[in-house]
């Protein structure tokens, strides 16, 4: 019931905005949006098994005090709330619905992992609720005609897999490829873009649990199948591990890693500098961990918005650049909302950045959405790791159209 | 070894003897407690009504382990896997096959009652922390084989099963989350009502032979086999109803929504509420809901620390949960009397 | 062959950090009669205080001492401020409390020294053991190191006063009273123990899995299910159950067809759950006889 009277008030709202014509001088709000304040739902796995993610939230919540400092946004000032999801579903559910039923925000922002928002993004597109730039990568976040409310934000997994299975289409025709990936939405989603392209080249699929303590067998068995070429899609702590048993093992297939473990300090400097020359990633995101950027000036920026509304946390910790990207970029469509704070406008703006980029970014990456691409970062470079450093090479690849 | 060791003393139960009639409460305050949650809903928002339907299915949950812990003595770290199981028969049945929903529930109960039955079996043999291993194993193979690549076809793999809610039958003028709150209150009496009776009868008072002496239990001529199992069955299926309706009320399964944390909350649901005191599950099914919650609003990065002092206090201040409190105030009241 | 070997050799090396795990499972067990669920958590505290010295510049032995020193207090000081007051409570009741105690330390680590994975030295250095690529230097070290520990477990619980007092006041808590042993005080002194082997055993796996607060997650699991394999009461058990364990677990991951890496971890554990089923009180654990 409470849905069909949001409904009839979203149907009036609209038929108000067609009488009075120019609607955009005046100030609009939907539930959430006042003339002092705009309500931002957040979801992070401070505790749980997710919890190493949970500095994403705090970043953001970081960011937005940053923001109210500097006077907020258009006069408004962001009143981010962020809860504890626990990394599980049905938490994400409880949680959403206090944000959105309780709290009433007037949008929710950068929930975190493709299962938690698959398990909200249902009910917040029935209650036309922006869901805006989820922390997740598959491509169903992608998907304006049945989830006109939801949007994604980094390169989806799929895209990303497609791109290095163009790379070593290239480089390597006859390469024999084994697949090495973690058996959930982020494993299978790499699988199935990499499968799309390279079919039969795979000649060994692997699959690990997060609850194996040590991923050595996994290593030992793939190298028995004598593929030349590791298509490395672990989270950060088995990556590292892979990273230095392939070293231990006398194995020297070509390792392409997923970007969710090319964190140079979390990942690559703890499983040996010297186990990771020649790795293949791609990115669009700077590394603070990486001393190419040391004298960057938005590297600079970054580390000092750090040291003065996060002092506590790791500055060579990729999490929290992406946090920070992620909340520039949501500051950057509710400025494009101007005075029309409605959910309709937060969707439109959303859809709506055009060639937008922060400095969080790599160079020549651009933030990109349209009516018919939720997808705000589709772009990505490739890299290759040498001495202490990724080396970026190539053009910019946009995963998407390829 | 010496031969003290191999000899374990009376008194170093794991539960301790609950008479029966303290199992359950007193007609005037169930009737209350009826009437609170009858009325509750009709003046709450949606959101507090889809928490309250969450409270009565961990509470139904932790119910379940109750009639196996408390009853019978057997000590389960598994519930997870049978809630699962519920919750995926339900959702899969709802989805792929268009079972209305009120139809899943008792399949999810039969099923998860075999289930239980099964896994029964090797847990006769075991007992203490070998059986707290077992359980503990099941649980952690669940999510791993929800996932399976044989049965994605139907589960939706990692990825997961989105569920519809039901409307309001009959045209009855209320939400979907008030029409599940009420359709799932009498489901959760129901289940309630036939466990007090269950613990009651013949069987119940077999359970509690075995708790308190399995041995002895035996020489009496209780059949101490088939009524640990059956404790088992029962239980699983009370867990599969409540995971079945968790699936309908969150509208979503995936293999991450059933993993040992499931367990254990529902395990800590269980010693809140008083092991062994059926009302008390409601009370446990409270906390583990609320004092997260809690928690995360007194420290983000601390909450995990925080949950866990509250847990201390808790157990601190009433170490056998909230039967002892219900027991002191009744104490008080007669006094007042 | 070679796949088979080579299997079983990585088999022995992660079994190699099972069986360390168990051996502290074992000693909590034997000094308090059950399982410890926060104890992988208490390891991996104790391996960030040596890890903190460290970046203090303490040099790694001396680091390997002061933690030692620090866990054993750490354990009994646990013992006395949180679970002595639960002492007449439920024994379920005391397992709340290890999984409150779990809560405390995991998320109380990730604040102080954050989530992302650190590297952690090993003394041994991680060059091939004996021209074998699959067992490091470390890992050879680590299942020497786990064999010293159980050589001194065994003189410990047979040959010491002080270790049979403890299985004493363990086991039969009335009778060890009545002998004149302090049994609430050897229950301190076992938590004290506990946590110094697993310590131990967190400084000697974390070279291998990496240093972070979730880091003793899945090893626990792996470590009870060694102990309970081997036997609880039995330190030697544990760590024979530990290799078995880390050897099945492999083969099962390598040569069960289908769903074999998929379900190696249930296979494994439905493999333990079978073995218990014949032996009770595992491979090499005492039956225990019940008294009515």
């Amino acid at each position: 019931m409470i849905a069909r009277i949001i409904g009839t008030t979203a149907l009036a709202t609209a038929a108000i905005a067609l009488a009075s014509g120019t609607a955009l001088a005046q100030k609009k709000y939907d539930t959430g949006a006042t003339d002092t304040e705009i309500k931002v739902g957040n979801l992070m796995p401070y505790s749980g098994p997710g919890s190493a993610y949970g500095v994403i939230g705090q970043v953001e919540a970081a960011y937005f005090k940053m923001i109210n400092d500097k006077g907020g946004i258009n006069g408004r000032k962001v009143n981010f709330i962020s809860y504890d999801d626990a990394y599980s579903p049905p938490k994400a559910v409880e949680q959403t619905r206090k944000l959105v039923e309780s709290d009433e925000v007037l949008l929710m922002f950068d929930p975190l992992g493709t299962a938690n928002n698959t398990a909200i993004q249902k009910y917040l597109n029935s209650k036309k609720v922006p869901q805006l730039f989820v922390a997740a990568g598959a491509t169903k976040f992608n998907d304006p005609k049945n989830f006109p409310w939801t949007t994604g934000w980094q390169p989806s997994y799929q895209s990303e897999a497609r791109a290095y299975a163009k790379y070593i289409l290239k480089e390597k025709p006859n390469a024999k490829v084994a697949v090495f990936y973690q058996n959930d939405d982020l494993g299978k989603d790499y699988l199935k873009g990499l499968k799309d392209k390279l079919g039969a080249q795979i000649v060994a699929e692997e699959s690990y649990e997060t609850s194996e303590p040590t991923i050595d067998s996994h290593i030992v068995k793939l190298k028995a199948t004598g593929a030349d070429t590791l298509v490395d899609i672990s989270s950060p702590k088995f990556a590292a591990q892979a990273i230095k048993k392939i070293a231990e093992v006398d194995w020297k297939p070509l390792h392409i890693l997923s970007n969710v473990s090319a964190s140079v300090g979390s990942v690559i400097k703890p499983a040996g500098f010297e186990n990771a020359q020649g790795i293949i990633s791609a990115t669009y995101l700077k590394d603070p961990a990486d001393p190419q950027w040391d004298n960057d000036p938005g590297m600079k920026e970054f580390q000092g918005f750090l040291s003065k509304y996060y002092p506590e946390g790791n500055k060579r910790d990729i999490l929290l650049i992406t946090g920070y990207a992620l909340a520039e970029t949501l500051a950057q469509t509710l400025k494009q909302c101007a005075d029309d704070l409605t959910r309709e406008n937060v969707m439109k703006q959303a859809a709506n950045l055009k060639d937008w980029r922060t400095e969080a970014l790599l160079p020549g990456i651009y933030v990109n959405t349209s009516p018919t691409d939720f997808a705000p970062i589709s772009q990505l470079r490739l890299m290759r790791f040498s001495g202490e450093k990724w080396e970026l090479f190539g053009d910019v690849i946009n995963g998407d159209t390829e | 070894m010496s031969a003290a060791e191999e000899v374990v003393a009376e008194g170093h139960e794991a539960v301790e003897a609950v008479p029966k009639r303290a199992m359950t409460l007193s007609t005037t305050t169930s009737l209350v407690v009826l009437a609170v949650l009858l009325i509750v809903p009709l003046f709450a928002k949606n959101f507090i009504i889809f928490q309250l339907t969450m409270l009565l299915i961990y509470g139904l949950a932790v119910l379940a382990l109750n009639i196996l812990t408390g009853g019978s003595g057997q000590f389960s770290l598994g519930q997870s896997a049978f809630y699962g199981i519920g919750a995926y028969v339900t959702a899969v049945m709802m989805e792929q096959f268009n079972v209305p929903y009120f139809l899943c529930l008792p399949v999810a109960g039969v099923l998860c009652f075999g289930a239980g039955f099964l896994f029964g079996q090797p847990a006769l043999r075991l007992s203490g922390v070998y059986l707290a291993l077992a359980t503990f194993a099941l649980a952690t193979a669940m999510p791993q084989l929800l996932k399976l690549n044989f049965l994605e076809k139907w589960t939706g793999g990692v990825q997961g099963l989105i569920v519809t809610k039901p409307d309001a039958p009959f045209g009855l003028p209320m939400s979907q989350d008030m029409w599940l709150y009420y359709f799932t209150l009498v489901v959760v009496l129901a289940i309630y009502i036939f466990s007090v009776n269950l613990l009651r009868s013949r069987s119940g008072r077999a359970f509690m032979a075995i708790r308190d002496n399995e041995i002895a239990a035996s020489a009496m001529g209780v059949n101490v086999a088939l009524y640990k199992t059956l404790a088992f069955g029962v239980s699983a299926a009370i867990t599969g109803v409540a995971g079945g309706l968790s699936a309908i009320a969150v509208q979503f399964v995936a293999p991450d929504s059933f993993t040992i944390t499931l367990a254990i909350q529902l395990f800590l649901g269980m010693v809140v509420g008083g092991v062994g005191w059926l009302p008390g599950s409601i009370v446990g099914a409270a906390f583990i809901i609320f004092v997260p919650n809690i928690a995360e609003g007194i420290s983000k990065g601390l909450s995990g620390a925080v949950f866990g002092v509250l847990l201390f206090l808790v157990i601190y201040l009433v170490p056998h949960g909230a039967r002892q409190v219900a027991i002191l105030s009744q104490g008080r009241i007669a006094k007042l009397k | 062959m070679e796949l088979f070997t080579n299997q079983v050799l990585a088999g022995i090396a992660t079994g190699a950090i099972y069986a360390c795990m168990a051996l502290a499972v074992v000693m909590i067990y034997q000094a308090i009669d059950h399982l410890n669920f926060a104890q992988g958590e208490m390891a991996m505290f104790s391996t960030f205080i040596s890890w903190q010295l460290m970046q203090w510049g303490v040099s790694y032995w001396a680091a390997f001492v002061l933690t030692l020193a620090f866990s054993f207090v750490a354990g009994i000081a646990i013992e006395r401020i949180l679970f002595k007051p639960l002492a007449k409570a439920p024994v379920l009741t005391n397992v709340a409390g290890f999984i409150a105690l779990f809560a405390i330390i995991n998320s109380s680590a990730g604040l102080i020294w954050d989530f992302t994975i650190k590297q952690y030295p090993t003394p041994f250095g991680s060059s091939p053991f004996l021209g074998s690529q699959l067992i490091s230097t470390h890992q050879a070290g680590m299942i020497g190191v786990t064999v010293l520990l159980l050589l001194g477990l065994y003189f410990f619980f047979q040959y010491t006063r002080i270790g049979l007092a403890m299985r004493a006041a363990a086991s039969v808590p009335e009778s060890a009273r009545l002998v004149g042993i302090n049994t609430s005080w050897m229950i301190a002194l076992g938590w004290g123990m506990a946590t110094a082997i697993g310590s131990i055993a967190g400084m000697l796996i974390a070279p291998v899995v990496f240093l972070e607060p979730n880091m003793m997650g899945g090893v626990l699991i792996y470590g009870f299910a060694a102990a309970v394999l081997g036997g609880l009461t039995s330190p030697f058990g544990a760590v024979v159950g530990g290799f078995l364990v880390g050897i099945f677990e492999n083969l099962a991951g390598t040569y069960i067809p289908g769903v074999g890496n998929e379900l190696k971890l249930p296979i494994a554990l439905a493999l333990i759950i079978s073995v218990l089923v014949v032996k009770p009180a595992g491979l090499f654990g005492r039956h225990i006889v019940k008294r009515v």
